[in-house]
């Protein structure tokens, strides 16, 4: 069985930290594995876990009176779910439901917070992967704000 | 006086009374004889019944955003330059309907227009408009798919140039490139000019057809003198236009410069009624309507004119791509300075002027082309 | 390289106006608003054979006329399909076509997808709504001559799951050993199993190797132009990325100037052009 560390070290985000900074990060976590159709995190709960997927598929949800649950996103492995666990007011503000069997290990965000005020090499290694998470999530966004497909 | 059939390129001197029976001449042969005249004081381009319908001992003046006829040299024929209507209107008509659908029991049926069109004989072409049917010849003749109507209209026609000796204010054709000579695609070329006293023509030969028009006239040997003079006249032409246009790099120019600030200017100004591509010698586009009737049971396809000035022109998916007017102007402007030059191998612009003086607010693209090259030179950074 | 195909007996030739009527067979309905139909000649005239990527100028007989391109296989012209989506006050007459319902048909036109070019290379499609409808036939010749090519990649975007169209062939697709398909909506409801997110999202998971790798792409504006920065990230040159594009088109002969995007005119120098060609006026606006 894969130990914590070796699994972040084949993950995308964790990808490239030195052994010493894997080791304090998987300090910091545990395996959780959701059955479909449970939920990782609901919206307005206080976000207490940042989640690295590496097997499976999560459907990110925001729900609307008018439509139900709508599907903003899925994240498959390789991906992460809770990238706003840097910046206050540390609540979610939407909700993640397993759509298939999905492995993850799931980081306590207080203990990562305190890792990287203590090492700030860690500190920035993770920022940088951080900066990366937004703009990518952000090109995304856009594309789907535009809704390219109307009219 | 000389009768034998004269060779193409050779000249003859043709006496100005003799006008009348080379129009009769090319009625004989069954042209519609068309040309410049005067109605409701504009000069226009229609079907001449006699030289008593051209606009003889008239002038025109043109200026930004103004035309009018003045009294000019006496029993001078062609002493107009050019009017709002270009010979388009007889090559690329305004409409045209070209087919008719009709629905019967076993479904549609196509029917053709039934007749020909007319073989025109067109009399004054002025050497910026005998290249602007060159130039119109290669979008609609010599292109991937010849536009049929306008190949058969082009096949049928008898072209009689005029070279100019009194450019308008508003012309600019030797920055073009075009004239005042008349270069190729004529039938007959006239130069209009007075020898010892007489109005006369000095008649040059441009096709086997015209050879067997002039073969027809009265004519006589063109001695040196006037042929001289001829050329005088017109080299004398060549450097009395009313404006210039600077042509050098205009095409990459145009690519570079599609952020200029100065179409801003250009813009505030421009109203897009479209009236510079209506009279444009050149601009070629055209649009099509499906015309029923009013049981639904046939239906008439209708071409008809259309210039880049509409919202509609660029319409797509719900909405226009060109939707501000400096989008238009400058789409305008930039393909027929730029773009026509990789579309057809030669500029749309041969230098008649009409633009200028039929923008209602005077936009005189002489001008803007320099403002823009101003602009560009002001903005762009050091190398 | 294109112009009309064979020419048919029936309309005189120096006539390129003139449309050919031909018979509707087939009506299916894709999504609420776009439908494909099978059509025949209905003039006795020759089956029209085309290559992938060209476009037909369609008749609605008293409402007019628009381009739209063949969404059928070029093995098989004896039938000509075409899938129009209902948008303006043609398409809107064209897609209340019944079968037995005759339409006009000029064609076919235009520059084809780069089918021959891109043998022995790995072949990426990318495509977004309606997009696929062009493209089904560069995905048809693929397949049927797939030992011609290397992988081949579709990715396949629309804005919910009702808006996607084919949704049998992509199946059947994707369920080949030799073809991936990765598919994917901008929004959906909670059912929705696979992907959500944009197009472009999927490009870092198609595997190609950019130095041998021709990528189509068709599909709105806005998604071409991200879809091929994407492309370009992963090193592919702008030679070898071809787009298909659109204008308003009133003849598609290059005579009517509608179509033109600065010196190029969609109908016959495009609408398939390497993104190399057009990339100074595709991403200025206005144009």
């Amino acid at each position: 069985m894969q130990s914590i560390a070796a699994v972040l070290a084949e993950h995308p985000f964790m990808k490239g930290l030195t052994p010493r900074q894997l080791e304090v990060v998987a300090a910091c976590g545990e395996k959780v594995h959701f059955k479909p159709g449970q939920f990782l995190c609901r919206d307005e709960e206080e976000v207490l876990r940042f989640y690295l997927v590496y097997q499976g598929r999560v459907a990110v949800e925001i729900f609307s009176h008018r439509r139900g649950a709508v599907t903003i996103r899925t994240l498959v492995e390789g991906e992460e779910l809770g990238w706003l666990w840097f910046d206050k007011p540390y609540h979610w503000h939407l909700d993640a439901r397993a759509v298939e069997l999905t492995r993850t290990v799931a980081l306590d965000v207080n203990c990562l917070r305190q890792a990287c005020e203590a090492d700030h090499d860690l500190g920035y290694e993770i920022l940088k992967r951080y900066g990366h998470s937004l703009a990518v999530r952000f090109r995304i966004l856009k594309l789907q704000l535009v809704d390219m497909y109307g009219g | 006086m000389v009768s034998e059939q004269p060779e193409v390129g050779s000249r003859a001197v043709v006496a100005a009374e003799d006008l009348q029976r080379l129009l009769d001449i090319l009625k004989d042969r069954g042209y519609t004889v068309v040309g410049p005249a005067v109605r409701d004081g504009d000069l226009v381009l229609e079907e001449l019944d006699g030289a008593g319908d051209l606009p003889r001992g008239l002038k025109d003046e043109a200026a930004p955003g103004a035309y009018r006829l003045t009294p000019g040299e006496e029993g001078r024929f062609f002493g107009i330059r050019v009017g709002q209507e270009s010979w388009k209107k007889f090559f690329l008509p305004p409409t045209l309907d070209i087919m008719e659908a009709r629905r019967e029991a076993g479904g549609w049926r196509l029917v053709l227009p039934g007749q020909a069109p007319p073989r025109f004989a067109c009399v004054g072409v002025r050497a910026c408009d005998l290249a602007a049917i060159g130039v119109q010849d290669r979008t609609l003749r010599h292109g991937l798919h010849p536009d049929a109507d306008y190949a058969a209209r082009r096949e049928g026609a008898f072209l009689v140039a005029v070279h100019c000796t009194d450019p308008g204010r508003t012309c600019f054709c030797a920055s073009m490139g075009t004239g005042p000579q008349a270069v190729g695609g004529f039938d007959l070329a006239l130069t209009e000019l007075r020898q010892g006293g007489r109005q006369v023509f000095l008649v040059e030969v441009g096709s086997a057809a015209g050879a067997e028009v002039l073969a027809a006239l009265p004519h006589q040997a063109a001695d040196g003198s006037v042929v001289e003079e001829a050329a005088a006249l017109i080299a004398r032409a060549a450097a009395d236009m009313g404006r210039t246009l600077e042509t050098s790099g205009l095409k990459d120019f145009f690519y570079a410069n599609y952020q200029n600030p100065h179409w801003e200017q250009v813009a505030g100004r421009c109203l897009s009624c479209g009236n510079c591509a209506l009279v444009c010698p050149t601009c070629f586009c055209h649009s099509f309507e499906d015309v029923p009737d009013l049981s639904g049971d046939a239906v008439v396809r209708r071409r008809r004119q259309d210039v880049c000035f509409t919202l509609d022109h660029s319409y797509l998916h719900g909405g226009s791509i060109r939707v501000s007017p400096l989008s238009r102007y400058r789409q305008w402007l930039t393909h027929k300075l730029a773009a026509w030059q990789d579309q057809f191998g030669c500029s749309g612009c041969v230098g008649c002027g009409r633009c200028i003086a039929w923008c209602p607010v005077g936009i005189d693209l002489t001008r803007e082309v320099a403002a823009l090259r101003e602009s560009d030179a002001e903005t762009s950074p050091n190398p | 390289m294109t112009g009309q195909g064979h020419a048919s007996a029936v309309v005189p030739v120096g006539e390129p106006m003139l449309p050919r009527i031909f018979r509707v067979v087939k009506r299916v309905r894709e999504t609420a608003d776009t439908f494909t139909f099978n059509l025949v000649p209905a003039d006795g005239g020759q089956e029209l054979a085309f290559q992938p990527g060209q476009f037909n100028m369609l008749t609605a007989f008293g409402a007019g006329e628009v381009p739209i391109s063949i969404s059928g296989d070029p093995a098989r012209p004896e039938t000509l399909v075409h899938t129009i989506r209902a948008v303006g006050s043609v398409t809107k007459v064209l897609c209340r076509a019944a079968k037995g319902d005759q339409i006009g048909v000029r064609g076919p036109y235009g520059t084809p997808w780069p089918v021959e070019q891109a043998k022995e290379q790995d072949v990426v499609i990318i495509t977004g709504g309606l997009g696929l409808a062009p493209l089904r036939p560069a995905i048809y010749h693929v397949l049927g001559h797939r030992a011609d090519y290397g992988n081949f990649e579709l990715i396949y975007g629309a804005r919910t799951p009702a808006d996607i169209i084919f949704w049998r062939e992509l199946e059947r697709w994707r369920g080949r050993f030799d073809t991936r398909v990765h598919l994917t909506v901008d929004s959906a409801a909670s059912d929705w199993r696979t992907n959500v997110g944009v197009v472009t999202h999927l490009i870092p998971r198609a595997r190609f190797d950019p130095e041998n790798t021709t990528a189509l792409v068709c599909g709105p504006g806005v998604m071409m132009r991200f879809t091929v920065q994407e492309l370009r990230n992963r090193g592919l040159p702008l030679e070898r990325i071809f787009v298909s594009l659109e204008r308003n088109m009133k003849c598609g002969l290059g005579l009517c100037g509608h179509c033109q995007l600065g010196p190029v005119f969609v109908c016959k120098d495009g609408p398939v052009f390497p993104y190399s060609r057009v990339r100074d006026w595709f991403e200025k606006r206005e144009i």
